[in-house]
């Protein structure tokens, strides 16, 4: 089986304190430490295993640049056979319609049997996997936390729906899934294994060669942009509720409700 | 020539010649034992290369101390003492044994100055010490039936007793010695019967025998005589190759066992012996993840295991319930070796150990304490087979979820919390104390003597920075011109080391090097033993380093620095031994000196102290790592530190610091148990200006609280 | 402005509580506007959950077809798509459901996608002004959609708050012949429902958490009455774990699961650094300690100086008395 994993070079959430810079338009970049977005590093942990099964070849993409192949490297020493980085400027300020679009390209190049995206990267979108099998027209499925291989080009997948409960589903090759985290128990890759596929080759592919139309992509495509990064006003330290018990529980569940806690 | 006289060459075996019989049979149990002693060799000669011929003068010295010396045999008094009588029992006799062998095969066959006095002076040391040998090997055998100690059990899951083998070879031993000392009796006998009084040792076994068989006809007694001889032999090289195919093996393997055993305390072997830092990208395969990647002295270590169970008796792991335990690590990986090296026939495959005769979780469970090693009268290795274990895994990316976290976490920020690297020194600013202590941060503008190695866990755990603090007053106090390295430090990497992750270590070595070098520093100490074991044998081309116990120590005998009395003398302290300060590294007095030099304090010991040190439940990664256990190892030692009779634990070690306080919570001991570190303690017993650290402080006086409540 | 669509999810003919919040969303945007809502699903359910939509909303198109009888996002897009006109606005709730459908949905019906989307700043135009949250929510953003051509908005639960208006009387409107026959290439099997026990701590947005407060085992229970009232999960910190009052996958900390969880309810705790690892993305933490001095105080964002085994259950009851008196 041929399998895709789009994966992207986000930053780190366990390992960064996400901060307003100076100016209070954008989050503080110096001292960030990227890594792969974690649900995608799931999507390519069930691919190697899904290859390890019934055969089969992984292959991680990625848009963006030079920085981004880090991550290619990561994943090709986890096992994904090859990488590919997608760059071009003309790709810069897309929005996930406009990411789709250029690796739907990406995908009609190639002949993927399975495509996985995961969940959602840290800016909460979710929408890359779903609007590439839509442009595609592949069947989709999203936030699947378990697959397996049926014979005649079918996967029996489950969703992650409410309570813990699961949604089986049987859906024809090819397609594309977005994976959820907690999946499987990706292997571990350290420095050995990044320095092993140090020198091995990561094609760059340009926008002429996907031949993508640079007006449906980049800043020009988009038709979501974000405008700035801000913090809603915090206060420091616990603010003790005082008061008597009744007058406790109430400011607390008017406070639970505010933060979205009482649906 | 008196026929009693003549010896068993001369002798008919039932139309054979004693001579041809004998040369034979000695031919023939030589051969054999060649043939088991090469096919035993087979696996080591596919083993990984291993460094053990240098220092050789060490060597012997410590051959002569733990193997001719059995220094580690009292540490169980009952079983070493008769150890001790038996070892010594062999060393005595192996002359007498080598000459009547030879006796077989050459009549009138005799030692140099076997006639003369030093030869007498012999024949009754031998007869005493076959005696005793073979009392002792009848109270092994009761032992073994009535008298069992715990360790001696074999778990279901690790298969049958061994009881049954043991007393079989107990009884083969001691029917060697009775037939030796029929084969003396029955000769001194029929001599005495002609006049010729032959001196047996008075009371030894031989002699008894003489006695009974004073009356017997002297054609019984030569019946005797070449029949005990003839046992004899077959006893003996029935032994020898018996020997080969279990725990007895060790009788010939622990000569070379003790010998090549690791000289390095502290240390973790390389990852190939042989091959440098530079070249190991070229090592296809890091780890031990088949037999054969284990190195011929850690085979070696299998074949010499005596399941004696004193390892795991002392292992902390195995205490709580977690599936590992030393001994049976040998024992299995012994038995693979002998199922997959067979006598005859083709040897097995090289089957994966993980998944086979080992489980993950066994691996990971080994807090590398070192009690077994500790234990073990062999000086079989256990640490440096957990780490090439762990590095096969690793290789292989079968590492547990939560310690990927942090190595993860590690790589990225340089410390396993994946907190920012800028927040490193933060501890030394906090507001109160940045007033009455203010830490230099060696950057390249500042300059200090010595580096306070603070490392990641007192750095950022927001309790656990309250014993830098006070190691930082300790030293301002005593004029101790110090720095740290600030952000530019890393985690040691002391636990990545011993996880298995050697290429994240040395990146966070060559890290800390570079610093500290840049740092200009002629000295270190630290609070930290895990990065005192680091820095002290991990590292290389560092200055010398020190545990802040030696500091204090040194300190408090010069004068220095003067301790104020305790406020409440009603309680009672009991210093917990950190494996890396007190097992690993040996410093046992220091931390004593000092406790025992602030007036008042009430010192206990508990009876698991200094080298027979209880695990606290282990530092650095192993925090991260989520065992299946039946109790915490904390636990366990809160307990033991309550039954010595203590109310406060005190320890040198924050990951100590961490499990106690956590198992006094466990444990329900809130308000009966409190922990303190020896750092914090003196920082708040000192005679000095600045106020003391709060939380310490507050810690004291709530200790004093449990007592007067 | 163009027509503003709710995308209404309901099970067992019991319309699920966001189809409130679409109204009240619909309002942000466009307080003049009359939002339709678009219901899709089969027989005798689908009708009394049309019913019950007249009350809010002026128009309720009703979509049946034997194939929508499970809510299968890949079936339920190509009816939409057959029956949206286009330039439309659709609001859908930002659940599993809303992740599965509205993604493909905006690119079949060209329109633009904005995800989890918390508030609506402003109309400029022909674009909206947004408001998301990126980072677990340790950031907030504006966004800028543009609408020229429709847009697919997932609006996270609980960020807009239903308004209390008399009740209308919309119109059924029955478009289900639009829709013609739907194939998918991908079929529903079954839901497997989820194990007793077999909680996952990491997905719930809201966590009661207890240390070792609690005490003992039985007490436990009076968290969990709490997280079934708050729709939470009980978790807990290690001592609790290894007392074996609960499962080491409730366990939250440096060697258990990380949380990231929007509140954040430490009851009982005192905050060690171990147990705090655990928790990520900034979530609003409620501590509650009869220790004025516990550590989580300084970490939580609203504090309660109280005895768990009391608090719990006078919250868990009041709360329970809210909840029926606004149904």
């Amino acid at each position: 089986m041929e399998i895709l994993v789009c994966v992207r070079r986000v930053p780190d959430t366990s390992e960064n304190e996400i901060q307003l810079n100076a100016a209070g338009n954008d989050i503080e970049r110096d001292d960030l430490v990227y890594s792969v977005n974690e649900p995608d590093n799931y999507a390519v942990e069930e691919a190697l295993q899904i290859a390890a099964k019934v055969g089969g070849n992984v292959t991680v993409v990625t848009v963006g640049g030079e920085d981004d192949e880090e991550v290619l490297r990561r994943e090709m020493a986890m096992g994904a056979n090859q990488g590919a980085l997608i760059s071009d400027g003309a790709f810069n300020g897309s929005d996930g319609k406009g990411i789709a679009t250029v690796l739907k390209a990406f995908v009609q190049k190639g002949k993927y049997d399975l495509v996985l995206t995961g969940i959602q990267a840290e800016d909460g979108g979710a929408q890359v996997g779903g609007m590439l099998a839509a442009l595609l027209d592949y069947p989709f499925a999203s936030l699947v936390n378990s697959i397996s291989v049926l014979d005649g080009g079918k996967l029996k997948v489950s969703r992650e729906i409410e309570g813990g409960n699961k949604e089986m589903s049987e859906i024809d090759l090819p397609c594309v899934l977005s994976i959820q985290t907690g999946i499987n128990e990706p292997r571990y890759v350290g420095m050995r294994g990044i320095r092993q596929v140090a020198s091995v080759e990561i094609p760059t592919y340009n926008a002429s060669e996907l031949g993508v139309a640079p007006a449906t992509v980049g800043e020009a495509g988009s038709k979501v942009k974000r405008v700035d990064y801000f913090v809603p006003a915090l206060g420091k330290g616990a603010e003790m509720l005082q008061g008597d018990r009744e007058e406790i529980i109430a400011k607390l569940i008017e406070l639970m409700k505010a933060k979205g806690g009482m649906n | 020539m008196v026929e009693a006289l003549q010896s068993p060459a001369q002798a008919t075996y039932w139309l054979i010649s004693g001579q041809t019989l004998f040369v034979t049979l000695n031919l023939l149990g030589l051969a054999c034992f060649a043939y088991i002693v090469t096919k035993r060799l087979t696996p080591l000669m596919r083993g990984e290369r291993d460094i053990r011929f240098d220092r050789p003068f060490i060597r012997l010295e410590r051959f002569l101390q733990f193997w001719l010396g059995q220094w580690k045999h009292p540490r169980y008094r009952v079983a070493g003492t008769i150890h001790i009588f038996i070892f010594a029992g062999f060393i005595l006799l192996a002359t007498r044994a080598f000459s009547l062998l030879i006796l077989g095969m050459s009549e009138n066959f005799a030692l140099p100055g076997s006639s003369v006095g030093i030869g007498h002076v012999y024949e009754i040391i031998a007869d005493y010490a076959a005696t005793i040998v073979f009392l002792c090997m009848i109270a092994a055998a009761a032992r073994r039936i009535n008298f069992r100690p715990a360790r001696y059990e074999v778990p279901a899951k690790y298969g049958t007793g061994h009881k049954i083998d043991a007393i079989f070879l107990l009884s083969l031993i001691a029917i060697l010695l009775f037939s030796e000392s029929l084969f003396e009796a029955s000769k001194a006998a029929s001599l005495a019967q002609q006049g010729h009084t032959e001196f047996l040792a008075t009371f030894s076994m031989a002699w008894v025998l003489q006695s009974a068989l004073s009356s017997e006809s002297l054609s019984t007694l030569w019946n005797l005589h070449r029949g005990a001889y003839l046992l004899d032999v077959l006893t003996f090289y029935f032994l020898l190759c018996y020997r080969p195919f279990g725990i007895q093996f060790h009788v010939e393997t622990s000569l070379f066992n003790v010998y090549f055993a690791k000289l390095d305390r502290g240390t973790v072997k390389p990852v190939r012996w042989g091959v440098t830092e530079e070249h190991l990208d070229q090592v296809k395969s890091f780890g031990v993840k088949a037999f054969e990647d284990f190195t011929w002295k850690h085979m070696l270590d299998f074949y010499s295991c005596a399941d004696c169970g004193r390892c795991s008796d002392n292992c902390p792991a195995n205490a709580v319930g977690r599936p590992l335990s030393p001994r049976f690590l040998t024992i299995k990986a012994r038995d693979y070796s002998f199922q997959h090296y067979p006598m005859f026939g083709a040897r097995g495959n090289g089957t994966a150990l993980i998944g086979g005769i080992y489980s993950e979780d066994e691996v990971w469970s080994c807090t590398t304490c070192g009690a077994c090693e500790e234990e073990c009268p062999l000086l079989i290795e256990y640490i440096d087979k957990i780490v090439d274990l762990r590095r096969g895994l690793v290789d292989d990316g079968n590492v547990p979820k939560s310690i990927q976290k942090a190595l993860k976490a590690l790589e990225g920020r340089g410390n396993p919390y994946g907190k920012m690297e800028k927040k490193r020194a933060d501890w030394a600013r906090a507001e109160d104390f940045l007033a009455t202590c203010d830490v230099k941060v060696l950057n390249g503008k500042k300059t200090a003597g010595t580096l306070y190695f603070v490392d990641s866990i007192t750095s950022y755990d927001d309790r656990i920075q309250a014993i830098g603090r006070a190691t930082a007053r300790i030293l301002d106090n005593v004029g101790n011109d110090f720095g740290i390295l600030g952000a530019a430090e890393k985690d040691s990497g002391h636990e990545v080391r011993r996880f298995g992750e050697e290429t994240l270590f040395m990146a966070l070595r060559d890290n800390n090097v570079d610093a500290i070098k840049a740092s200009n520093v002629q000295r270190i100490v630290t609070a930290d033993p895990h990065a005192y074991n680091a820095l002290k044998h991990d590292y290389k081309d560092v200055p010398p380093v020190e545990h802040i116990s030696q500091v204090i120590a040194r300190e408090v005998k010069t004068g220095n620095l003067k301790l104020n009395p305790v406020e409440n003398q009603d309680n009672v302290y009991a210093y917990h031994d950190p494996c890396y300060l007190g097992r690993h590294n040996q410093v046992y007095d220091d931390p004593r000196e000092v406790l025992d030099a602030i007036p008042g304090l009430r010192r206990v010991e508990m009876s698991r102290c200094r080298d027979r040190s209880f695990c606290c439940g282990g530092g650095g990664l192993m925090l991260f790592y989520e065992p299946k256990e039946e109790q915490r190892m904390g636990v366990k030692r809160v307990q033991m530190a309550a039954e010595a009779g203590a109310n406060v634990i005190v320890t040198a070690c924050p990951f100590c610091m961490v499990n106690m306080e956590d198992a006094i919570k466990v444990a329900g001991m809130e308000g009966k148990m409190t922990a303190i570190d020896l750092a914090e303690l003196v920082a708040q017993q000192m005679v000095s200006n600045s106020p003391t650290d709060e939380s310490s402080a507050d810690r004291l006086a709530e200790a004093d609280r449990l007592v007067t409540a | 402005m163009a027509r503003i669509f709710a995308y209404i999810v309901h099970k067992a003919g019991v319309v699920d509580d966001s189809a409130a919040e679409l109204a009240a969303a619909a309002k942000k945007i466009d307080s003049a506007a009359s939002p339709v809502a678009i219901v899709t699903g089969w027989g005798a359910e689908l009708d009394v959950v049309c019913e019950s939509l007249r009350a809010s909303y002026g128009e309720v198109w009703k979509v049946a077809n034997e194939a929508l009888s499970y809510p299968n996002a890949e079936l339920v897009r190509q009816a939409l798509v057959k029956v949206l006109p286009s330039g439309s606005v659709v609001l859908v709730p930002h659940a599993h459901f809303g992740m599965d459908l509205s993604p493909g949905l905006s690119i079949k019906l060209n329109a633009a996608f904005v995800s989890d989307v918390l508030g609506v700043e402003g109309v400029e135009g022909a674009s909206l002004k947004l408001v998301r949250q990126e980072f677990g929510g340790q950031v907030s953003a504006h966004v800028r959609c543009d609408t020229s051509s429709g847009a697919v908005l997932n609006l996270r639960p609980g960020a807009f708050k239903p308004q209390e208006s008399a009740p209308i009387n919309g119109v059924i409107v029955d478009k289900s012949a639009e829709i013609g026959a739907l194939s998918a290439k991908r079929r529903y099997l079954e839901t497997v429902v989820a194990e007793a026990g077999d909680v996952d701590i990491t997905k719930h947005a809201v966590l009661v958490s207890v240390g070792r407060g609690i005490q003992e085992k039985d007490n436990i229970a009076i968290a969990q009455e709490l997280a079934e009232m708050l729709g939470a999960a009980v978790s807990c910190s290690r001592p609790v774990v290894d007392a074996k009052w609960l499962p080491k996958s409730r366990q939250v900390g440096s060697s258990g699961q990380t949380v990231k969880p929007k509140i954040y309810m430490a009851c009982g705790m005192s905050g060690s650094f171990q147990h705090l690892a655990g928790i990520k993305g900034n979530p609003f933490i409620i501590a509650i300690n009869k220790n004025p001095k516990a550590p989580i105080f300084q970490v939580a964002d609203v504090g309660i100086v109280a005895d768990i085994l009391e608090f719990l259950p006078e919250l868990t009851s009041k709360i329970r008395e809210t909840r029926q008196v606004s149904a």
